[in-house]
């Protein structure tokens, strides 16, 4: 693990209108980590994702992304620094073919690379490679799941953030798709997850940050969490 | 993108009807009626297909596009009467009355995309609507002429002091009389084939498929690193200029032009011809412009009963168009599940 933090997040206070949503925030991610952001509905953990991203922006705080300050930089440039988002809710282009969609995600690369970058993600997703000629939208949801995370690849990340893979998908789904992370994370990703099922998102996670009413309430290393009786009460099940 | 095989068998239809037309027009097979409407079925089939890549490229409902033709009809035909003298050869004066209406009617859609393409929507609806009658307001306002001192404007009355030697060229709600007709059947035809070249190499382009990728979901493109603002833009812009030329290519068949022509019903007529023509589909849209332009001209004879006979085509149409055996048809023909409307299907039985 390195000195200097991947992704910095100091005392974000984001709004929208007159509501505060995210309340001081403050987070790390190191380099090779998975880190996690759990809660319940409502408790900010998507908003904190679309502001470093920079779909939305926060009224005071930082965002430092390898060292260079994320405030004045458009959403649309974040993506080619090295952070990929894959939005909630899957979000896939569901017009376009499987391949259209992954070559999109390559939007900010140059165009050499993407037939090597192609076979490196159907190599991660052979379904996807079974499907690449198939309409985004006949996916089933389990499939649209991979395609979005994907694509997010198809753009070199040095970061990726993944907001709720496991939503709406069914239990042998959502085992998959957390094999693919720790897949990912075995190859050298770093990772930032977003996640209700906050088990499944500790089991596999180095470290995590538990969020409640827009305020980090505790964080600590995966395990440990996992353990703590406080958490096992309010987010395990007991 | 793969070229798509349907916009080559659009080329080449357009190019035959032009060709059909035009031996049929020289052996004095075209009614004196069905001749007069071969440019203004020009002019609607640019207003369609530029209308499309708004509408079914870009995936923005814009309820205002007779603003643009209203821009470049005035400021086109404005621009050919200034010319007259100094450009003699017609077929010049024309081509140079369709490049400046382009342009002022690109500027007025980059002045107006500035506040609308951030709005999504029902509210761009609403604000592309308001664009139509702003502009239709101003040309039944304004009064503009030349003389050897240069271009003089006024606004709500006739304030120019245009010099006797000069022209008064628009002159408020009586708009522009005594135009050239010096619009032809193929310069309406090249218009046609320039806005296909247009449409079909940006749709086909590295933007092109970026303005598809919002349409399709723009949080999504968004998070591949899309410039959002950018390339509505670019749409929308595209979109205008073209719709500029076509408003200066229908002013310039007629002898008069004013500025409750181009009202909010002329919008709705060619979102009418996109719709029927099928959202997206350039072909379906020329179709559309072309048979609904000649349709209220056929049905004359039956002048009393032309409206209630129009609409119950517009419906049986609407109908056919989605029975399943006609759709399973014609799906033979295109790549499967392209159609906007089938995707909307997929993603609310997702929701579900």
């Amino acid at each position: 693990m390195s000195k200097e933090p991947v992704l910095k997040a100091e005392n974000l206070n984001v709004y929208y209108g007159s509501i505060h949503a995210i309340k001081g925030v403050s987070f790390e991610v190191y380099e090779g980590e998975i880190v996690t952001l759990i809660g319940a509905n409502g408790a900010g953990k998507s908003t904190t994702l679309n502001t470093v991203s920079g779909i939305l922006r926060s009224r005071t705080g930082s965002v430092t992304f390898l060292g260079e300050n994320l405030r004045r930089v458009p959403c649309h440039k974040i993506v080619a620094r090295g952070l990929a988002l894959v939005p909630e809710g899957r979000r896939i282009f569901l017009q376009m073919t499987v391949e259209e969609n992954l070559e999109m995600g390559a939007f900010t690369q140059s165009p050499a690379g993407i037939a090597q970058d192609l076979e490196q993600v159907y190599a991660l997703f052979p379904r996807l490679r079974e499907r690449r000629k198939q309409i985004g939208g006949t996916l089933s949801g389990g499939e649209q799941q991979m395609l979005a995370m994907g694509r997010a690849l198809m753009s070199h990340p040095k970061l990726l953030m993944l907001d709720e893979p496991s939503m709406g998908l069914a239990p042998i789904l959502v085992e998959q798709i957390f094999q693919i992370i720790r897949n990912l994370h075995g190859a050298g990703s770093t990772i930032l997850l977003v996640e209700q099922n906050a088990q499944a998102a500790l089991s596999i996670a180095n470290r995590g940050y538990v969020l409640e009413t827009g305020k980090v309430v505790t964080t600590g290393a995966g395990q440990e969490l996992l353990a703590s009786p406080e958490i096992k009460k309010a987010y395990l099940g007991g | 993108m793969k070229k798509s095989p349907f916009h080559f068998l659009t080329y080449v239809l357009v190019i035959g009807a032009y060709a059909a037309l035009q031996v049929l027009q020289a052996r004095g097979g075209l009614s004196s009626s069905l001749r007069g409407m071969l440019v203004p079925i020009c002019a609607y089939v640019v207003m369609a297909v530029s209308l499309n890549l708004t509408v079914g490229v870009l995936g923005e409902l814009s309820l205002g596009h007779a603003g643009f033709m209203s821009v470049g009809a005035f400021l086109g035909t404005s621009t050919a009467i200034a010319l007259q003298d100094a450009v003699p050869v017609p077929a010049v004066r024309l081509t140079i009355a369709l490049i400046v209406a382009a342009l002022f009617a690109a500027i007025a859609g980059f002045l107006i995309g500035i506040p609308v393409l951030r709005l999504n929507g029902d509210y761009l609806a609403i604000v592309t609507l308001a664009f139509g009658e702003i502009i239709k307001a101003i040309f039944n306002n304004l009064y503009l002429g030349v003389d050897g001192k240069g271009v003089h404007i006024s606004l709500l009355e006739d304030t120019t002091r245009t010099a006797e030697t000069g022209r008064l060229i628009i002159q408020g709600p009586m708009g522009i009389g005594g135009i050239q007709k010096i619009s032809t059947f193929t310069a309406g035809f090249i218009l046609i084939m320039i806005s296909l070249i247009v449409i079909f190499n940006l749709v086909n382009s590295r933007a092109g498929r970026a303005i598809m990728a919002i349409r399709d979901n723009h949080i999504a493109a968004q998070s591949v690193g899309v410039n959002i603002i950018k390339y509505k833009m670019m749409a929308f812009v595209t979109s205008a200029a073209l719709a500029g030329s076509a408003g200066a290519l229908f002013a310039m068949n007629y002898s008069t032009v004013v500025a409750n022509k181009f009202d909010f019903n002329t919008s709705i007529l060619i979102l009418v011809f996109v719709v029927l023509g099928g959202l997206g589909n350039m072909l379906g849209s020329i179709i559309a412009a072309a048979v609904l332009t000649i349709l209220p001209e056929a049905l004359r004879p039956i002048a009393e009963y032309r409206m209630l006979l129009y609409a119950v085509l517009l419906i049986v149409m609407m109908l056919t168009a989605n029975h399943p055996f006609v759709r399973a048809f014609f799906n033979r023909f295109r790549q499967t599940g392209r159609l906007r409307l089938e995707a909307d299907g997929d993603e609310e039985r997702e929701a579900v």
